[in-house]
């Protein structure tokens, strides 16, 4: 299994396809580095931890500050960490680019949903409402009833009522990828994501296609970074 | 510049679509690809009056209308579309508004715009 990667959600564009259709993309900037490993012997479980970002260093709290001194990579705003199998360890440093995916193969984008407030039923769950007119008095948008009478005699748990719409965790499954861009670290998928236009988003190779076009593995790695990883073993 | 807008000029130069200047109240004559079946595709000309331009780089599109049969038609083309073979100006219309909604309501003689022979290419 390897690694996902964190990324900021760009925006959304079209594009034209040679026979003329049009697809809806978001384009998607990739900011990963490793910072940390997560090793069966230590830790009871295989991942790798990746920042994103910058953080301003005074806004860092000392101990975190040791974290990343200890990794030697500059200070990240958001650390997120993805299970791995024993053979998709990255090196501490390393950093993902848009080469980890492959066009054509399909991934699962996560993020937090645009938050909507406190919605009621109407918008959040599409109920009806009731009449406008027809003698209907002070209820126009209201749920309506909630159950039985007696018999419950309680509101069963799951009913739709009114309450927070979105800024909740939201994952969108097997979306297509159109295109890469190695020299930007972009990533076009088919298709929206949840969040808004600069949100950080977590993408992932699909758990539920099987058939994939090959990938690279361990993981593809910025050029620069991959040198840089193997001087500093070399002088280890 | 905006990313995105970067992205999308970039597809609008890998589009490399030779779009001339022309504005609303000018007659075009859009050559749009069909495909028909057996994949064959060929390519259908639609003449009219352009009666709203869109710029929007990528997704510029122009509104043309023509009375057809006695019945107004107005079809919306994305301009960078691959299915838009050319874009050939017939007429240069002399008009005072950039969006011509108004020839919706108008019919006859009432619909024609008056040629404008001084703006040249």
């Amino acid at each position: 299994m390897r690694s996902g990667v964190i990324a900021e959600k760009v925006g959304m564009m079209s594009l034209f396809q040679e026979n003329g259709t049009q697809i809806p993309v978001t384009v998607l900037k990739i900011d990963s580095t490793v910072v940390d490993v997560r090793t069966m012997e230590r830790d009871g479980y295989v991942a790798v931890q990746l920042g994103h970002g910058k953080a301003k260093t005074k806004n860092v709290a000392k101990p975190q500050l040791g974290h990343f001194a200890k990794a030697k990579v500059e200070p990240k705003k958001t650390l997120v960490e993805f299970r791995v199998s024993e053979d998709c360890v990255l090196p501490v440093g390393a950093e993902l680019s848009a080469t980890h995916f492959v066009v054509g193969q399909k991934v699962d984008v996560t993020g937090v949903s645009i938050g909507k407030g406190y919605a009621g039923v109407m918008k959040k769950y599409h109920f009806g409402g009731d009449n406008a007119t027809h003698g209907v008095s002070r209820t126009h948008r209201a749920g309506g009833s909630t159950g039985q009478r007696e018999w419950p005699g309680k509101v069963f748990k799951n009913v739709k009522m009114p309450g927070q719409m979105g800024n909740k965790q939201v994952t969108v499954q097997n979306l297509e990828v159109v295109s890469i861009d190695e020299a930007r670290n972009l990533v076009m998928v088919k298709g929206s994501v949840p969040g808004f236009d600069s949100s950080i988003v977590t993408i992932k190779d699909s758990v539920k296609i099987s058939k994939q076009p090959t990938l690279p593995v361990p993981a593809g790695l910025k050029a620069t970074a991959v040198e840089t990883s193997a001087e500093t073993e070399v002088k280890e | 510049m905006n990313l995105i807008k970067e992205l999308e000029n970039e597809q609008v130069a890998k589009l490399g679509k030779n779009i001339p200047s022309f504005k609303a109240g000018d007659t075009v004559k859009v050559m749009y690809k069909i495909v028909e079946d057996k994949g064959r595709e060929r390519l259908q000309a639609y003449e009219g009056v352009c009666i709203a331009r869109h710029n929007d780089g990528l997704n510029s599109t122009i509104v043309v209308r023509k009375i057809s049969f006695g019945e107004g038609v107005e079809r919306i083309f994305p301009i960078y579309s691959p299915n838009v073979a050319s874009i050939e100006v017939v007429r240069r219309g002399k008009v005072r508004r950039s969006k011509l909604y108004y020839l919706r309501k108008l019919f006859g003689k009432a619909a024609r715009i008056a040629e404008d022979k001084e703006t040249q290419e």
